[in-house]
Order: structure tokens, then C-alpha cells, then sequence
């Protein structure tokens, strides 16, 4: 074991002992628990038959009871096995589309970070550009452009989300710069390829870290928008998309509540569970610095 | 003697005249070149998007309807024409009357046109009722972090934080449109005024405020939990400023600190940060209008992408673009105008 990882190990004990006091932060991680736990169940204890519109047993829109816990949509199906299968893509799209969104903001950031004249100004101009856009409007376009399907919802959302990531990164990146370390390794002949992975990247990764936990909640959000909009794959039932097919056959004018109500609790509690985490970890690391 | 020193470096030359444009001027232009290079490519890639794209655009435009075989006749022969004579003819007038909308059969900026004031009148009160109220809680959550008053906002703030807010207003029109749990239906279910009134009269705008009242409450939710995490944050930064502990060192109240040296230094990012938020307020206006059926520009939107009707897409995507950057130009020139230390 190198002296690397012995202090990495060390840096990250003491902290998940700083996240363990963190009420805020334990009650997010838990309420994540349980729907990552949903999510990956869900397959082996829900059939498929089970969502199949042509096999459905129930009324349309009956209301919640002992054989539908949440009551039925419109063509019979129980709400409650849709939400377990909407937990695994609502997730899915929120963790891949932030996985693209990271990777673009962090190669983004240290490249504009580290690299000086017109290279480093194109990509600040291109960082910005995406800032200022609309999101909503600019995903709309996209993704009526490439047609609705669950790939092109994450790709769509990837890349509409990482120019926050892409500034904060640059920005500590140069603060990283500005240190002695840096200067010394040049002198030794490191290429720009080795000063960036492996001197400011380790040293930008906590931040990393905290900011994916807080764009994976705002991902979550933009994929139940979008979703709602009809852009997502209208065969995959994430949240967004059981709230659009709620809005799209009179749920709401029926006042069937319980179609509507939980989805968006389930979007709230994970949204809001990633923000507890996010800004615990922020608190921690500001308070080390 | 040092002090001295620096005073006079920073006297300036009084035999070389004084420029003109001073480092306001320069800074003012470069923000408003750059909004404007800023919105150059947005019409640029709006031209291009809808054309570089693998696959037939024809299909694209006329998915999901049917169109006459000598009107896709005209549209292809249009798409045939060389691309920089489409792209010459597009960035010539990107507001030009003639382009129609597919789905409509109306020109696209007529559309919008009567569109526009629904939107603005909603996103209006919304966005002003938020900044007052989002403030006020932010000011008490931020000036006594820790307190019981800052545990609870924080708490309900950040939970409508999480909230999709087209989410929020369907649960409002469930419970208080529709009627549930034993609540009557009080409020309309959507669009801007019952028919058959004329909205000319003051009945009339009776009317319509009372169908503005349920989409009005949902954005106003959603945008003041922004605005008050932003004041408290804000307001807490500026409580470890050294010149508030001069301002009790002279012996000012607590109330008079706040108000007069800690809330106006802290509304500054805050308002600022009102003016940068309008992208996610276009967000808000597009979902909510589509819930309440409100007749604004994000039910126009809603209507372009369900078609999807390109040309409108096209159109509402280029005016939602010119109001965010025109928009965060408002801030930035704020900025210039009320901190100094921009101006250095």
C-alpha cells in the first residue's frame, strides 16, 4: 500500500466520522438507501405481467385499497408496482445523465483551468454560452430533435447540465495551479496530460464529489420535467412519464389524487435526500479548509 | 508618510486630459457585445440543429400528421435549396413574418404575439410576490441562523426546492380546483378567464385574476423557496463581516444593524441572482401553463413539442434565449452600476 493511499484512506475515515454526526446528511443517505434497495428489487419481486396494459385485473382510476395500496391508473394497473419500476428508471436516467454530466464539466474545467490562450478562452466561451441558455427550452429542442427514447433523454440531459460543473472546476483548478507542487513537477518535465490526472484531478475530486450529489438531484428534477413534457420513452414508466400519463388522461380533472401524490413524493424525497447529502459534504469540507 | 505615498499615486495626471471612456464605458460595452455574439449562436445553432441532423427532416416536420403531397412538394424543394443559401435566408430575418407555423397554419410570431401578455402578466406577479416574500423569510432565516424560524423555512423551502413545480400546481388543482379530501372545488381548472366573458370589464379582470390565482400561487411557491435559500445564504455571509461588528462596537441596536448596514449589502447578490434565476423561471412558466391550461408561451411551447411544429419550436426557443440573456445583461449591469469594486 502506497503512502498515497494510506493517507487517502485516512482523510476519507475521518470524514465519513464527520458525515455520521451530520443529522441532515445520515437522513438523506438513508431515505437514498431505501430506493436504491427499491430499484434494484424491483425486478425480481414485481413480474412484468403485472404492468402489462393487456393483463391488467383492476378498474380504471380506483381508488386506493387493500389489493391496490395506491389505488390503479387508467388502464388498471397498480400504482404501487409502476412506482417500484419508476424508481429504477427514474434513477438510472438521473445517475448515467449525471455520470455524462460530471465527466463533460470536470475534463471541461481542468482542461480551461490549465491551458492558456485561445483554447482555454473557446471552452470559457462555450461554458458560458451553456449557462446562459435556457435549459428547459434548449432540452426541448434536442430532444425533439433526436425523438423521444430513454438514451437520448440521458444524453439530452447530460449535456445541457455540466457548465456549473465545468466553471466551479476551473476555478479551483487555477487556485490548484497557483500552488508550489505544480510548479515543482513541471520542473521535473511532467507533460500537461500528467499535471492534469494526476495532480489537479486528485485535488479537484472532493469537490467533484459534493457537486455530482447535488447535480444528480437537479438531473433527477430536469428527467421528471422532461419526462412530463412526452420526452422520455413513453414505454418506460419513470416518475415524470407516470405523472404525464396521469395529466394525459384526466387524472387530475377525475381528482384522482393518488395517481398524482406519489410520484411526486417520491421525486421530492430523493431530490431533496441528494441535496442533504451534497450540502453535508460541502459543510464538511469547508469546515476542514 | 506611506499613507501619503499611495493617496498620491492615485491622484490622477493633472497635466494629460482625462478620457473620455472611462473603464464604466469600456466595461458596459464588452458586457453588451458579448450578449450579443452570445445570442449570434443561438441563432446559429438553432438554424443548424433542425438541419445537420442525420435522417429525413421531412418526417421530422410532418411526424404524427397529415400533410398534403404538394405541400411536403414545397418543403422539400425548400430543404433543397444549397444550405448557405437556407442559412443566409434564415439569419437574414430570423424574425421574419413569412415563416408559418406547421401546426397552426398561422405565421409563428403572430402566434406569439398573442401569447406574450398571458405570460408576462402571470410571470409577473409571481416573480415580484416571490422577491418579496422570498426575501422577508430569507432576512429573518439568515439573521438568526440556528433559530426556530430558520429551522422551519429552511425546511419547507428546501422541500419546495425539491419539488417539480408542475407537480405542486396539479396537487393544487386536485385539492382546490377539482375538490378532494372532503374540500370542495372552489377555484377554476384552467385557461385565463371563463367563456364568454370580456375581459375588458373589471368583472372581467375579477375574472381572470381569480383563474390566476391557483397557477399564480404554484410559481410563486416554487420561485421564493429560490430567492430565500439565496437572501439567507447571502445575509449569513455577511454576518462575518468585520464592518457589522464596528456598527454594534458603536453601540447600534441589533434591529438597526441589520437594516442598515447588513440587509442592503446582502440584497445585492440576491437581486442580482433574481435576474440570473429567469432561465429556471421559463422552466416554471412552461410546465405550469401546460397544467392550468393558462394561454401564455409555455402552453404554446407544450403545443410546439407535442406537434412537433419545428418552425414554433424554433421561434420559442430564439424569444425565450433573447429574454435570459437580456435578462442576465439587466444583471450585469446592475452589477456595474451599484458595486464599485466592478468598476476597478
Amino acid at each position: 500500500m502506497s503512502l498515497a493511499t494510506q493517507r487517502r484512506r485516512r482523510a476519507l475515515a475521518r470524514f465519513w466520522e464527520q458525515f455520521r454526526h451530520d443529522r441532515a446528511g445520515m437522513a438523506g443517505l438513508i431515505i437514498l438507501a431505501f430506493f436504491i434497495l427499491v430499484a434494484i428489487l424491483a425486478p425480481i419481486l414485481i413480474s412484468p405481467e403485472s404492468l402489462d396494459v393487456t393483463k391488467a385485473t383492476g378498474e380504471r382510476f380506483d381508488p386506493p385499497s387493500l389489493a391496490y395500496p395506491l389505488g390503479t391508473d387508467e388502464d388498471g394497473r397498480s400504482i404501487l408496482l409502476l412506482l417500484a419500476y419508476g424508481t429504477r428508471i427514474s434513477l438510472t436516467v438521473g445517475l448515467a445523465a449525471t455520470l455524462i454530466s460530471m465527466v463533460i464539466g470536470t475534463a471541461v474545467g481542468i482542461m480551461a483551468g490549465h491551458f492558456r490562450g485561445a483554447g482555454s478562452h473557446a471552452l470559457v466561451g462555450v461554458t458560458d454560452w451553456f449557462l446562459v441558455i435556457p435549459f428547459l427550452p434548449l432540452a426541448i429542442v434536442l430532444a425533439t430533435v433526436l425523438g423521444p427514447s430513454t438514451l437520448n433523454l440521458i444524453i439530452v440531459i447530460g449535456i445541457t447540465s455540466w457548465a456549473g460543473t465545468a466553471r466551479l472546476i476551473r476555478a479551483q483548478t487555477l487556485s490548484i495551479e497557483g500552488r508550489p507542487y505544480i510548479e515543482r513537477s513541471k520542473a521535473l518535465g511532467a507533460d500537461n496530460w500528467h499535471q492534469m490526472t494526476r495532480h489537479v484531478l486528485p485535488n479537484v475530486f472532493p469537490l467533484v464529489l459534493a457537486n455530482t450529489t447535488l447535480t444528480v438531484a437537479i438531473v433527477i428534477l430536469s428527467e421528471t420535467t422532461l419526462s412530463f413534457l412526452g420526452l422520455g420513452d413513453p414505454l418506460a414508466p419513470s416518475w415524470g412519464a407516470i405523472l404525464d400519463s396521469a395529466f394525459s388522461t384526466g387524472a387530475v380533472s377525475q381528482g384522482a389524487w393518488w395517481y398524482v401524490l406519489p410520484p411526486g413524493i417520491c421525486v421530492v424525497l430523493v431530490v431533496l435526500a441528494f441535496t442533504l447529502v451534497g450540502r453535508a459534504m460541502e459543510r464538511i469540507m469547508e469546515g476542514r479548509t | 508618510m506611506s499613507l501619503l505615498q499611495e493617496v498620491a499615486v492615485g491622484e490622477p495626471d493633472p497635466i494629460r486630459p482625462r478620457r473620455v471612456t472611462g473603464p464604466t464605458a469600456r466595461i458596459v460595452a464588452g458586457k453588451i457585445l458579448r450578449a450579443v455574439v452570445t445570442l449570434a449562436f443561438v441563432v446559429v445553432f438553432n438554424f443548424f440543429l433542425f438541419r445537420l441532423l442525420p435522417g429525413d427532416p421531412i418526417g421530422l416536420y410532418t411526424r404524427g400528421r397529415n400533410m398534403d403531397p404538394e405541400q411536403i412538394a414545397a418543403l422539400r424543394e425548400e430543404l433543397n435549396r444549397p444550405i448557405w443559401e437556407q442559412f443566409f435566408a434564415y439569419i437574414r430575418n430570423p424574425f421574419d413574418p413569412g415563416i408559418d407555423s406547421t401546426r397552426f397554419s398561422q405565421p409563428v410570431w403572430e402566434l406569439i404575439g398573442e401569447r406574450v401578455w398571458p405570460t408576462v402578466l402571470l410571470l409577473g406577479t409571481a416573480i415580484v410576490i416571490a422577491t418579496i416574500v422570498g426575501i422577508w423569510i430569507g432576512i429573518r432565516a439568515g439573521w438568526k441562523p440556528g433559530s426556530r424560524f430558520d429551522k422551519v423555512s429552511t425546511g419547507t423551502t428546501l422541500t419546495l426546492y425539491s419539488m417539480p413545480e408542475f407537480w405542486l400546481g396539479m396537487m393544487l388543482l386536485i385539492v382546490l380546483g377539482v375538490g378532494a379530501f372532503g374540500l370542495p372545488g372552489f377555484f377554476p381548472v384552467g385557461g385565463i378567464a371563463s367563456p364568454g366573458v370580456d375581459t375588458s370589464t373589471p368583472a372581467g379582470w375579477l375574472n381572470v385574476l381569480w383563474h390566476m390565482f391557483l397557477p399564480c400561487l404554484t410559481l410563486t411557491l416554487i420561485y421564493l423557496a429560490d430567492y430565500s435559500l439565496v437572501m439567507r445564504a447571502s445575509l449569513i455571509d455577511e454576518r462575518k463581516s468585520e464592518y457589522l461588528m464596528l456598527a454594534r462596537a458603536k453601540g447600534l441596536r441589533d434591529v438597526m444593524v441589520r437594516k442598515r448596514h447588513a440587509v442592503p449589502n446582502a440584497l445585492l447578490p440576491t437581486i442580482t441572482l433574481i435576474f440570473l434565476s429567469l432561465g429556471f423561471v421559463v422552466t416554471g412558466a412552461i410546465t405550469v401553463e401546460t397544467v392550468f391550461s393558462w394561454p401564455g408561451l409555455g402552453l404554446l411551447t407544450y403545443e410546439a413539442l407535442r406537434g412537433p411544429d419545428i418552425p414554433l419550436l424554433q421561434a420559442t426557443f430564439l424569444l425565450f434565449s433573447i429574454a435570459v440573456i437580456g435578462a442576465n445583461l439587466i444583471a450585469e449591469l446592475l452589477y456595474v452600476v451599484i458595486d464599485p469594486r466592478v468598476r476597478q
